[in-house]
């Protein structure tokens, strides 16, 4: 983790349920959930942010990929508790304060990235992470920035496209939000 | 104003799914009560007893119900969807297992509770007592029925067709050359990254039924359900949200969880949802491709086919809700774009202790086209002739079209081609991929040390089955269009495509179009999303649609405008005379004349009220005329319209490893007129990618008692990035179709047809060592090797395969 150290002591639990406080998209939010449950259905079910998906529930399909502290996990595979005192962002939490797509955003729409969209989020997480780390991938290296995302629809054509295009808008156009 | 049709515009979809916005089915009905099923885990078993006791102590549990508890029509067996005169024996199984589990995952007890988390709890608390029996697992064990799957059933046969078309025994007898092919296709499946769902509220004051649910056929699962609960049409609406892929499966209805749960909501009066998970749609879905086919062709010295007879076995898993029409498209679909002198063809649809089988994109075809391109390429080696020559000979001519292929499809019409240019698609691949120059490429790796190796494989593909589609277009007095059909969608950009259409015919800007699919309450005539209908079918009905708005508008305006109907356009919104800018009336206000008033409730309302103008000698609405500006038509196309391809790919195969990695991978693809490139090439992106996964890597790995080995995506190897080619390389050709307003043929299942026929080619030719079962992996290659080098007949592999390329 990025910023494990951050983390705070949770609360003690009352009829087995652990109040966390996670800040999502910029927004503190607050849940109460038995230790079991998943991030991924916290985030869905509890706070109502459905853009992140569950494709495989085993961590294999990347679907349900979330930027913690800036870091791509898979929420699948991680407790809600676990991820208490964590600053998240989420496929809604990609576009700009002003509602502007960010550059991975708009390289989907560009390139025809997406079909049926419910791999999608994770792919649009995992690439701003990507491109935060590494600003000018290469064809090779784009290809391996998604190279852990399954997606059945388009054969990755487009969103190998995507990623590269995302580059450049993201070099193109300063104070685009990425969500890192 | 330009024409979109045609033009690769960014999908309209894209924007809401980007930003999180989209609506599967799981992210509805968060305050729904969750149901989970305990499921089999036996292939083939008597359920002696099932114990809930233990269940009843989980705090949440709402309700648990075993057979016992299904009432009335709930009880019988679901339906056959599609009976055939052919299918003697079909079978399906029953919402809850009644008295006999018959494969793995099949649903045995559903339990209702507050969320899913304690669903499960209580789901695994239930004891089910069962008595195994025999797993019929395989069609080697179906075929020799030492077991049966049913009691009821002899030789595990659910149905047997032959269709022929001419003599095929007697040209192959009196052939001057003849082979014999024996092939196999392993099972895969669809595997969208959304699984099934089904969400259902039952309104207490309305007694109205509501459904959500992930579906290829809205109107199919409403009907289906309300046979079932006793409900008129009109009182159940299903919506099917956004859908995370289907690629087939999701066309089976009504599956049990789509009976159970809404008969749960109405039981309980309160919303119950499903949510599969993905071991769930691993072993309780629906698989497909399993086949064995025997192949006996007959040919002369040039290679022209004079008769080709084909057995094979289809397994259909342990029911069979959609009856023949997988076999009954790869025994008619097979025949690709050549005209063999004569043909017979023969199966037998079996049952085995496994998951349903129902169409997976392709439907057959991958199969049909394996077994042809396989007994073109023998043909080819057999006369020492290049591969594409043997083709051409074998191709129905374009002035041959329409061509009858003498059989039923399984639309259970003539089998005859509408239009088609197999020899300059051929031309377009040759060119493509560089075939004639590639001797000299695998020589060169030769050298090096390498093994390439290239394969092709044609296809032709009937698309836009019957029996109809329909639309509703109607003009808003705002000028927004509302435009809706019945069928629904997975991610195939209909809503951009249809748009398209609409803004050419109507006139109106895109950004001003509204498209719903697959809403009952929207449009509630439809048959579904499959077998590459939704462009041919709704697209042209949304255009006969529009036409009839546009007619309308211009018959109103024209009175308005005191012009002849001759003499306007609709250009922009705007109903004009034509070379007039100035001269119009916004489609918007048109509406609003088109709409008899006594209410002014709004400005623009009272240009249509009673004082307001008009023929004080006429009725306001005319006999046999409505008010507003809609357009609601059919489109029921005599038969299917025939799409074509060719694919070819180049492989390279690891000399010590057998690793095979695709070099190349070239498309030459023809669904007569393009609404939008685009979308097409992402569609045909998708099915190569589906292709190469069940040319190299996807299996369904049943053990001997019918358990699923690899049910997760740890095991099922789905193609990442990392398997599918770099680069897809795409042609074009386009040959309209006659038989619908568009000239359009689908294209949506087009990609994945020719996968393992032609990576089969490509890895025989790199290895000289005949390729007859798909998929195949490295292991399989190698052990391949080994087997040929043991063989005493010459020892070394083929050079080139043998096929003078």
């Amino acid at each position: 983790m990025a910023s494990g150290g951050n983390y705070r002591g949770i609360n003690q639990p009352q009829d087995g349920l652990f109040d966390i406080r996670l800040i999502v998209n910029g927004v503190p939010r607050t849940a109460r959930v038995p230790s079991r449950r998943l991030l991924s259905d916290c985030l869905r079910h509890d706070l109502r942010l459905t853009g992140t998906h569950v494709g495989c529930e085993h961590g294999v399909c990347g679907a349900c990929t979330v930027l913690l502290d800036g870091v791509a996990v898979r929420s699948c595979l991680m407790l809600a508790v676990t991820a208490d005192g964590a600053r998240i962002t989420t496929v809604e939490g990609l576009t700009g304060p002003d509602g502007t797509l960010s550059p991975v955003q708009q390289a989907f729409a560009d390139c025809h990235g997406l079909q049926c969209g419910f791999c999608t989020p994770g792919f649009l997480t995992t690439i701003t992470a990507a491109l935060h780390d590494n600003p000018e991938p290469s064809p090779e290296e784009a290809r391996d920035i998604i190279g852990g995302n399954l997606c059945r629809c388009t054969g990755y054509q487009n969103i190998v496209k995507a990623v590269l295009r995302a580059a450049e808008l993201r070099s193109a156009g300063p104070g685009r939000a990425d969500g890192s | 104003m330009t024409s979109l049709f045609g033009e690769p515009i960014a999908r309209l979809e894209d924007d809401r799914l980007l930003r999180g916005n989209g609506a599967y089915l799981d992210d509805l009905g968060h305050d729904a009560l969750a149901a989970a099923f305990v499921r089999s885990p036996h292939a083939h078993a008597m359920v002696l007893d099932i114990d809930v006791s233990a269940a009843l102590d989980v705090d949440g549990l709402v309700a648990v119900y075993t057979y016992e508890d299904l009432p009335g029509r709930v009880a019988e067996p679901l339906p056959l969807l599609i009976p055939h005169p052919a299918l003697t024996h079909g079978r399906t199984g029953y919402p809850l297992a009644a008295d006999e589990v018959n494969y793995v995952g099949e649903p045995v007890v559903m339990v209702v509770a507050l969320d899913r988390y304690l669903a499960e709890d209580a789901a695994e608390r239930i004891v089910v007592d069962y008595e195994p029996l025999p797993a019929v697992v395989g069609l080697d064990a179906a075929r020799a029925a030492d077991h049966l799957v049913h009691p009821d059933v002899p030789g595990n046969v659910a149905g047997h067709l032959i269709q022929a078309n001419g003599d095929a025994a007697a040209a192959i007898a009196a052939a001057p050359h003849t082979l014999e092919l024996d092939l196999y296709v392993e099972r895969s499946a669809s595997t969208p990254l959304e699984g099934r769902g089904v969400l259902a509220r039952w309104d207490i004051e309305s007694r109205r039924l509501r459904i959500w649910t992930s579906t290829q056929t809205s109107t199919g699962v409403r009907a289906a359900v309300a046979a079932k609960l006793g409900l008129a049409l009109a009182d159940v609406d299903v919506i099917t949200p956004d859908v995370g892929g289907g690629f087939g499966v999701k066309i089976m209805h009504p599956w049990p969880e789509e009976v159970l749960v809404p008969w749960a909501a109405r039981l309980l009066g309160r919303p119950v949802k499903y949510t599969e998970d993905r071991l769930e749609h691993f072993v309780a879905s629906a698989h497909e491709r399993g086949q064995r086919h025997q192949v006996r062709v007959g040919f002369d010295d040039e290679g022209r086919v004079l008769g080709l007879d084909v057995r094979f076995w289809h397994d259909n898993g342990a029911y069979i809700p959609y009856g023949l029409i997988v076999p009954i498209v790869t025994s008619t679909q097979l025949l690709g774009p050549y005209k063999p002198g004569a043909y017979r063809v023969e199966f037998s649809s079996l049952y085995t202790n496994t998951v349903i089988v129902t169409p997976y994109r392709g439907a057959g075809r991958p199969q049909g086209v394996f077994v042809m391109e396989r007994t073109m390429d023998a043909i080819a080696a057999e006369l020492g002739l290049d591969r594409t020559v043997i083709r051409e000979r074998n191709f129905i001519q374009p002035d041959e079209m329409p061509y009858d292929q003498g059989l039923i499809f399984q639309d259970g019409r003539p089998l005859i081609y509408d239009s088609g240019d197999y020899p300059a698609g051929l031309a377009k691949l040759k060119a493509l991929v560089g075939w004639d120059e590639f001797e000299a490429e695998r020589a060169a790796a030769r050298q090096a040390g390498r093994r390439l190796g290239i394969g092709l494989a044609c296809y032709v593909e009937g698309t836009g089955v019957g029996p109809y589609e329909g639309a509703h277009v109607v003009v808003e007095t705002s000028g927004k269009v509302k435009v809706a059909t019945g069928l629904t969608s997975q991610g195939q950009g209909h809503q951009t495509v249809f748009a398209q259409i609409v803004a050419d015919e109507l006139g109106v800007p895109i950004g001003d179009i509204e498209v719903v699919t697959g809403d009952t309450r929207a449009f509630g005539y439809a048959v579904g999303t499959f077998a590459s209908r939704a462009a041919v079918m709704s697209g042209s009905a949304v255009a006969l649609a529009a036409r009839a708005a546009r007619a309308k508008a211009i018959r109103v305006a024209a009175a308005a405008l005191e012009a002849s109907p001759d003499d306007l356009e609709i250009a922009d919104g705007i109903v004009r005379i034509k070379g007039d800018p100035e001269s119009g009336i916004a489609i918007g206000t048109v509406a609003v004349l088109s709409n008899p008033l006594r209410y002014a409730f709004d400005e623009a309302a009272r240009a249509a009220t009673q004082f307001a103008g008009g023929d004080i000698n006429a009725p306001p609405v005319a006999e046999g005329d409505e008010p507003g500006i809609e357009g609601r038509e059919f489109f029921s196309p005599l038969r299917s319209t025939f799409a074509s391809g060719m694919h070819a790919v180049v492989v390279e195969t690891d000399p010590l490893t057998a690793e095979i990695k695709v070099v190349r991978y070239c498309v030459v693809h023809d669904c007569g007129t393009l609404i939008n490139p685009r979308i097409v090439e992402g569609q045909i992106h998708g099915g190569v990618a589906q292709g190469v996964g069940g040319a190299l890597y996807e299996r369904m790995a049943y053990d001997e008692t019918g358990q699923l080995q690899n049910a997760s995506f740890m095991d099922f190897l789905m193609p990442y990035v990392s398997e599918v080619p770099v680069g897809i390389e795409i042609d074009h050709l386009e040959t309209p179709s006659p038989l619908n307003p568009l000239g359009i043929k689908g294209a949506g299942e087009a990609g994945v047809i020719p996968g393992a026929a032609v990576f089969a080619a490509a890895i025989e030719d790199a290895e000289g060592i005949p390729i007859t079962s798909m998929p195949i992996s490295p292991s399989e290659l190698f052990s391949l090797r080994e087997a040929w080098h043991r063989r005493g007949t010459g020892g070394e592999p083929r050079e080139n395969g043998g096929h003078g390329q």
